[in-house]
């Protein structure tokens, strides 16, 4: 699925940090931050998030052929990287839209400033721990192999499956940062970060949760939990989706996006 | 040549009764207390016969496994230190990558080495991949967090004359000054164990003793990697008593019992790698260029036998572990045979780290193998002239 002749991916160096980004369409910014399992630029969501919007969605510090400066190691470090790129972008108004992991630096970046935010979407987000010290809220991803990890992500683990050994070797180290990178930064506190949920009442832009219902890394109430923590948050679970609805319902998924964005809601 | 004289402390009673892990998430409602305080009790009378045999010891630690009931290396070596009288006391290894606290790992080795009488060896490693489940310690970056550790207890080790402060990446104090300081001076023998020639050169580099297990006659180009790193920094050549070896050891009068000991003791390498899959390889553990090659299916042989053959410790018969060197056995004369056979192509090698006893073998026929061993091997070894390599390819 991914097209050769594409031109190489474009790079865009912050604060001396060279990342991997896609620019694509014309219009209002929109900043994409993908989950960890990285990013696919053929990806049918990009397409359709360009097609109403200027999309711009680097590759996280230290995921796929993004740099990895040393010094990071929280999601805070992404968090004000990304303050930086908009800064450096001049961006204005811009739709914020994060996935999981990337849902979680968005929320980290909304918490700090929104000065250059118009809108939030956070999709099957991870960063807070709502349940007590003994509740799993976050399934325990690195306790299981890839293949059950399909399993309670997608609602279709089939479309998941990857052949590695088919793969341009490119990719295949790409998937090893990203798994690295993942766990550099979550490992511990475990996908959140405990100071997070007392912050989010900073967020003062409109906020969207959406939500894949048939995710089984995050449940229902963990994200209804997160969306109370946002003063007037909306939450709309996507159906037949799991914890990528981006990936799952890419047209769904950008038509709830730019609906929210645009004040038309369904 | 020192032969040190090593037991994991195994729960074998658990062996036959798991659902494919008997580490990390084996429920420990199959630890009967009673059955542990047996076993660690004749581990313990083992240690000490090796201890008057003129053996040495060594320990080590791991997690929640049936494999390896020390989980706390300092408890073994604490009680040791107390009831041996001249054996040197090697903990291999102290997982430090995965310890929140050195300065505790400090105090507690100065501690281990001023009761001993400075008898300590102390083995530093990052830890085993499936126990980051258990510490919860970030597995990314583990390199970096066992060189500050060792870098900070070896300055808590050597500083004398007042606290000192230190506010590093993993690990902050401001007033370090360690009671008791250690026995040896400046700080007792620093050893590590390495499968990659990177950190093999790393090793050599700093001088410390480097062991290796596991490897058979795929273990010179370590031992050469070594030797490169130790002529970077200083003229000449490392001795043997910079290298370190696990072999499997089952002696006995006659070749048939010897067999029949070794089949049980390779039940360590049997039994060592049944783990929950998802646990044997976390993020960040091996580099992401290793990781690739695992993804595209591409792993090298790691244990090599003498003619050159690939084999599978973990599923090998006891001929092709004699064969690779994994495993010691036979007579005392055939066993004195393969051990200096093996130190030849190492170019040296100078402590046999000696499994002695390992799953389902018994006291007495451990007592036997030792005694065996003690008496008509390690002499024959202490007398052997080894060889020098006065020069690698490269340096």
């Amino acid at each position: 699925m991914s097209v050769t002749t594409e031109q190489p991916p474009a790079q865009i160096s912050v604060g001396g940090i060279k990342v991997e980004t896609i620019e694509r369409g014309r219009g209002r910014p929109l900043l994409f931050l993908h989950p960890g399992i990285g990013i696919d630029r053929a990806a049918p969501v990009l397409d359709h998030l360009a097609e109403r919007a200027r999309l711009i969605a680097p590759t996280h510090p230290g995921f796929g052929a993004s740099e990895q400066p040393p010094e990071f190691d929280k999601v805070d470090d992404l968090a004000y990287f990304y303050l930086d790129l908009m800064d450096q972008l001049d961006l204005k108004d811009a739709v914020v839209v994060g996935v999981s992991l990337g849902g979680w630096i968005a929320a980290e970046i909304a918490v700090k400033s929104t000065a250059r935010i118009s809108h939030l979407v956070l999709a099957n987000a991870v960063g807070i721990k709502p349940g007590s010290r003994e509740s799993r809220d976050i399934a325990d991803i690195f306790a299981i192999g890839e293949k059950e990890f399909n399993e309670i992500a997608f609602a279709d683990p089939a479309i998941a499956a990857r052949d590695y050994k088919a793969m341009p070797p490119a990719d295949v180290l790409a998937a090893a940062r990203n798994r690295e990178a993942t766990a550099r930064y979550a490992w511990s506190p475990y996908f959140h970060d405990p100071k997070l949920k007392g912050r989010l009442h900073r967020i003062r832009v409109p906020t969207l949760f959406l939500w894949g219902a048939q995710d089984r890394i995050l449940s229902e109430d963990y994200g209804r939990a997160f969306c109370a923590a946002i003063p007037g948050a909306r939450f709309e679970p996507i159906e037949r989706a799991g914890h990528f609805p981006h990936l799952e319902q890419p047209k769904l998924f950008a038509d709830r996006v730019f609906a929210f964005a645009d004040g038309k809601q369904p | 040549m020192r032969v040190y004289h090593f037991s994991e402390q195994p729960y074998p009673p658990a062996w036959n009764d798991h659902e494919g892990s008997l580490r990390v998430n084996l429920p420990n409602r199959k630890c009967d207390p009673k059955v542990a305080a047996d076993l660690y009790h004749r581990y313990y009378d083992e240690w000490l016969l090796a201890d008057e045999l003129g053996l040495d010891i060594m320990l080590n630690e791991h997690h929640q496994t049936a494999t390896c009931m020390s989980s706390t290396v300092v408890v073994g070596l604490s009680v040791l230190a107390r009831q041996t009288k001249r054996a040197r006391l090697l903990v291999l290894g102290y997982p430090i990558g995965h310890r929140p606290d050195p300065l505790r790992v400090a105090e507690e080795l100065s501690t281990i080495d001023v009761i001993s009488r400075g008898r300590l060896d102390m083995g530093f490693i990052k830890g085993v991949p499936y126990e980051f489940a258990c510490s919860n310690q970030n597995p990314v970056g583990v390199m970096d967090r066992f060189w500050e550790a060792h870098d900070f207890i070896l300055k808590a080790m050597t500083s004398h004359d007042a606290p000192f402060n230190w506010e590093g990446k993993y690990f902050h104090y401001r007033q370090v000054n360690i009671w008791p300081r250690p026995w040896q001076q400046p700080h007792p023998p620093v050893w590590s164990t390495t499968g990659s020639r990177g950190n093999a050169r790393a090793l050599g580099e700093r001088g410390y003793v480097m062991a290796v297990l596991g490897t058979g006659y795929n273990t010179r180009p370590l031992y050469d990697a070594y030797r490169e790193g130790w002529a970077s920094k200083r003229s000449g050549m490392p001795g043997p008593d910079r290298f370190g070896y696990l072999g499997l050891l089952a002696v006995a009068s006659n070749e048939e019992e010897a067999r029949r000991r070794g089949e049980l003791v390779a039940g360590y390498l049997r039994s060592g790698g049944i783990v929950h899959p998802p646990f044997r390889n976390p993020p960040g553990y091996l580099s992401v260029e290793d990781n690739a090659r695992m993804l595209r299916g591409e792993t090298p042989p790691r244990t090599l036998t003498k003619d050159g053959r690939a084999i599978d410790m973990r599923k090998a018969s006891v001929q092709d572990l004699i064969d690779a060197s994994i495993l010691f056995c036979g007579t005392p004369d055939q066993v004195y045979g393969q051990i200096v056979d093996f130190i030849d192509y190492c170019g040296g090698m100078g402590n046999l780290l000696s499994m002695g006893q390992a799953g389902f073998l018994s006291h007495e026929d451990t007592v036997d193998n030792l005694t065996l061993f003690g008496k008509e091997v390690l002499p024959r070894l202490k007398e052997y002239k080894q060889p020098v390599v006065e020069a690698t390819a490269a340096a």
